[in-house]
Parts: structure tokens; sequence; C-alpha cells
């Protein structure tokens, strides 16, 4: 597996990718979470990381943005190594990070929530923009960013990080616990997202929504990184998807 | 009606004392509350901290020759840059740990710092004069209100207030809120939260000074003048609810207001009420009056 790996985080061979990480480990505490994670992002891709409970899918997200505790191997994110970086200094290297939980502050409304990540560089979204995509958080400005329902606080999750200017996003599981007229306006915007040139990497459990914006998949297993699908080839690695991911 | 200005003679002095008080509570319990919702660490050297404010001022015009306005703005920048020093070299590194650690490591450096106070100043008390011109007082009518006293509370007052805008309506402070909730995340946006920490507890430590500069005069300039000071504030702490902002600031004047007004009806009484109504308040509301369960 090993030797096939290295084929498949690289998967064209050719050109740099905007994130490199190899051989990722992490641990929490004494627990050894990560072992060994290699994968590959280029420019304007949008990648999912599919997997079942506990493969390791958001301790990866996590341990890119330096949020686990120790990490050993290597993250390169634009030809710059940030595996010894904090997690603020990572985020202004240019990588914004959307919790599964979602992460809403309840002490803050809905527009200090969005306008609480610093702007890290110039060429994000202007508020005006994300409230073109979003028209709900317009409408509730002034509400306790909590009281907004599981659907607005996605968007405000989501919008709320395309406002700084970072190129990479990572979307810890943006379809989770939401009904399908909001999956599906999630999956507009992601596409959206694509074509204003945004990095995506996504954590999915939801395979049937993945397919629908990603380029291409990383399948996780343990800790590991195990394989790697075009989402042209999706149809005829079904089967093999189907064993990985048990469903 | 002749009795109720006899009342009012009589009861007057004793609710501006309360008030008084109050105005050193909510700037205490302030600073504590502030201290507590972004480091989690009850800053047991809070009363220490008053002290050094206190005693800096004293330290400015015996020895630099610099008078009450300018200790009012430099023994808080001076305090404050003492708490950071403590919160770079020793607190910052409890964070990972229980709660108790920080509790005991602010404890002890209270007791260094006392100790050492008392070491070279003695326990007898130094005076510190009101400045010219607070002297003196104004006649209400039914009562006579010391200047001094009336620009403690009016100080009070606009420093929780402006302390309540910044943390409740500027950016700075929806950092700060955000990272009481959240500090990983709000780290993983950029923002660097250990150094907020760093200054969070240097503008607490700094409020404390600040209360200290204006006991000063009051109160005589003494290593003690924190720590009898402090358990109430504690108390006042608790029965607000830890971490609240504006409860601090109301439950604080609240509380010298009903002390004094205790000293009215049953002086005896007057030390212990807080404490009784923090039983009460921790047996009904065990998240204080304003706290978040």
């Amino acid at each position: 597996m090993p030797e096939g790996m290295t084929a498949a985080a690289n998967p064209a061979g050719q050109g740099t990718a905007m994130l490199e990480v190899r051989d990722l480990e992490a641990w929490y505490g004494e627990s050894h979470v990560l072992h060994g994670v290699s994968l590959d992002i280029r420019q304007g891709e949008v990648v999912t990381l599919l997997g079942r409970n506990g493969a390791g899918k958001t301790t990866t997200l996590r341990a890119i943005m330096g949020l686990t505790g120790r990490r050993t191997g290597a993250i390169r994110f634009e030809g710059r190594e940030t595996i010894a970086l904090r997690p603020d200094l990572i985020a202004r290297a240019g990588i914004a990070y959307c919790p599964e939980e979602r992460g809403i502050f309840a002490s803050l409304t809905v527009k200090e929530n969005l306008m609480l990540p610093p702007t890290i560089a110039p060429g994000g979204l202007s508020v005006e923009e994300i409230h073109t995509l979003f028209p709900n958080l317009k409408e509730r400005e002034g509400s306790q960013g909590t009281k907004l329902s599981g659907g607005e606080q996605q968007m405000l999750a989501i919008g709320r990080i395309l406002r700084t200017g970072a190129r990479l996003l990572l979307l810890d599981e943006p379809s989770e616990g939401l009904a399908p007229v909001i999956v599906q306006q999630i999956g507009v915007t992601i596409r959206k997202l694509k074509e204003r040139g945004f990095t995506v990497l996504l954590v999915e459990q939801n395979f049937r929504f993945a397919q629908t914006v990603a380029d291409r998949h990383y399948v996780m297993e343990h800790g590991r990184v195990v394989d790697m699908v075009a989402n042209q080839d999706l149809a005829a690695s079904m089967d093999r998807l189907h064993e990985y991911l048990g469903v | 009606m002749e009795s109720l200005i006899f009342f009012l003679e009589d009861a007057a002095p004793l609710l501006v004392l309360g008030l008084v008080n109050g105005a050193f509570y909510a700037l205490l319990s302030l600073g504590l509350a502030v201290i507590f919702g972004m480091l989690n660490v009850i800053n047991f050297t809070h009363g220490a901290q008053f002290m050094m404010g206190a005693f800096v001022a004293w330290m400015l015009l015996s020895w630099a020759g610099i008078g009450y306005w300018g200790a009012l703005i430099l023994a808080p920048l001076i305090v404050g840059a003492v708490g950071v020093l403590i919160e770079k070299t020793m607190i910052s590194r409890l964070y990972k740990l229980d709660h108790l650690y920080g509790l005991l490591l602010t404890f002890g450096c209270a007791l260094v710092i006392e100790g050492l106070f008392r070491n070279n100043f003695g326990v007898s008390g130094l005076p510190y004069a009101v400045p010219a011109e607070l002297r003196g007082g104004i006649d209400l009518g039914f009562m006579f209100l010391p200047t001094y006293r009336g620009w403690v509370v009016l100080m009070a007052v606009v420093m929780c207030l402006l302390t309540w805008y910044v943390i409740e309506k500027t950016k700075v402070g929806s950092y700060l809120r955000a990272a009481t909730e959240r500090p990983q995340l709000v780290q993983a946006f950029g923002v660097n939260v250990p150094r907020m920490m760093t200054l969070t507890y240097g503008a607490g430590v700094a409020l404390a000074a600040f209360a200290g500069v204006l006991a000063a005069p009051i109160y005589s300039v003494r290593p003690d003048m924190g720590a009898s000071f402090i358990i109430t504030v504690f108390a006042v702490v608790v029965i607000g609810g830890m971490g609240s902002i504006m409860g601090s600031i109301v439950t604080g004047f609240m509380l010298g207001f009903v002390q004094g007004v205790t000293e009215l009806i049953y002086p005896p009484f007057a030390q212990t009420v807080v404490f009784f109504i923090m039983a009460i308040v921790l047996l009904t509301r065990p998240a204080g009056l304003f706290g978040r369960a």
C-alpha cells in the first residue's frame, strides 16, 4: 500500500500542490490519532475526505490548523512549512477553518460573528457578496448568533471565513444534520466558491453530497489515507468505496 | 417631615459610605470577572495588586514627586506591567492544568507580594493626602458630601461603564467575548490568543491598581489593605456570578449600598451581611444573580 499511496497522494504527478501533507501524525494527549496522512490539494480544487466515523477526518483538518496536540510530519502550504506554527500564524498564512460544531459564538450577534475573523489578505468576499449568497444572514444581523436555525448557523460559519482573504478553506461536514434543501444550497455555494478560485478541503460523511461538489475524494481509515478516487471515476469505483465506507 | 429630615441626616453619610465601598467592590470584582472570563483563573493576587496601586502612587509622590493625577495614570500602567510579567512567566504555564493550580499560584503570589511590602514598609500604614483640587465638600442640604468620596464613586462608575463598553460594544471586545467561549477557534481565525490573554490579565490588574490609587487617600496605604477588601470582593463575585461583566458592576455597588443600609439598621451585622447574602444566593441560584448556569 505505501508505494501505491505515493502515486495516489500526488495524483497528477505534475505541478506543485497548494497544500502538501506528508506522513502527518498527530496525538491528542496520549492517544495517537493520525498515523501518517499524506495528501495533496492543488489550487482551485475541491477535495473531500471520506471515511467512517473515527477514521481521522476531523483530526486531519484540526492538525492542518495546528489544533491537535503533538504533530509530526510535513504540512507545506504554498511551499511554506507550517507544522511548527501556532494556529493563528497558520490562519494568517491563508488557511481558514469551519469546524464541525460550527463554532457560532453565543455572546456575539450574527453581525459580530460574521465580522469576527480578522482579514488576513485582500481578495475575500465583501459583506454584500456574503449577504447575496446567504440572504438570511442579513435579515438576522442583530440576533444572537446561536438563535439562528441550524442551517443559518452553518451559513454564518461558512460566510464568516469567506471575508478574510484566506485561499484554502477547510470545511468540516457542512451538510451534517441539515435539511436536504439547505444541503443543496450549501452545495451551490461550494461550487460558486470554486468558480471564484477558492480551494476547498471538505470532510464529508454524506457521500451523495460529496460527489456533487468535489473533484477528488480521499478515503481515510484508521488515521491514514488509504485511497484516492477522482470524481469522474466514481461510478467505476463504487464497489470499492462501499466497502470502505460501509454504505 | 421633620423626622424624615433627621433620618436622612443620619442615614445619608452611611449610605454614601456604602456607595464608596460599593465603588471599590465594583471596580475590583469587574477586574476579577474580566480575568476569569478570559483566562479561567481566579486571580487571588487581585487584592495585592490593588494594594500595589496605592503603594506605587505613594512611591511616585515620595520618590519622584509625581502627584495624584499622574499616579492615577502611571500606577495602573506600572502595576499592569508587573501583572503582564506574572502572566507571561508563571500563570501562562498553568492553562493546561486544573483551575486549582492557577488559584494556588495567584494566592502564593499575593502572599509573597504582601510579605515583601510588609517587610519594607511595615504594617502601620503610610499617609496619602487628598489632592488639593478634591478637598472640601459639597453641602447637599441633607448632608455634607466630601468631594473626594463623590469623585471616587464618579470615577468608579465611569471606569466600569468604559470597561463594559469596550467589552460589549467594540471589535476588541468581540474577540474577548469569543475567546472566552472558544479560545482555540478564535486563534484558528488568526487572532493571537495567548497575547490577548496576557494583555487581558494586565488590563484586569491595571483596574485593580486604579482602584488602589483611588483608595490611597481614603484608607491609609498599608500592605494588608487589599487582603481585607478582597474577601468581601470574592463574595460579591460569587453573588453576581463569575464572569458576568455587568453582573459584577451592579452587584458591587448594590452590596456596598446594602452594607450601608445594614450599618444604619443594625451595625454589628454590616460586615457579615454580604456573606449572609452570598449563602442565600448560593443556595437558591448557584450560578449567581447574573451568571449563566
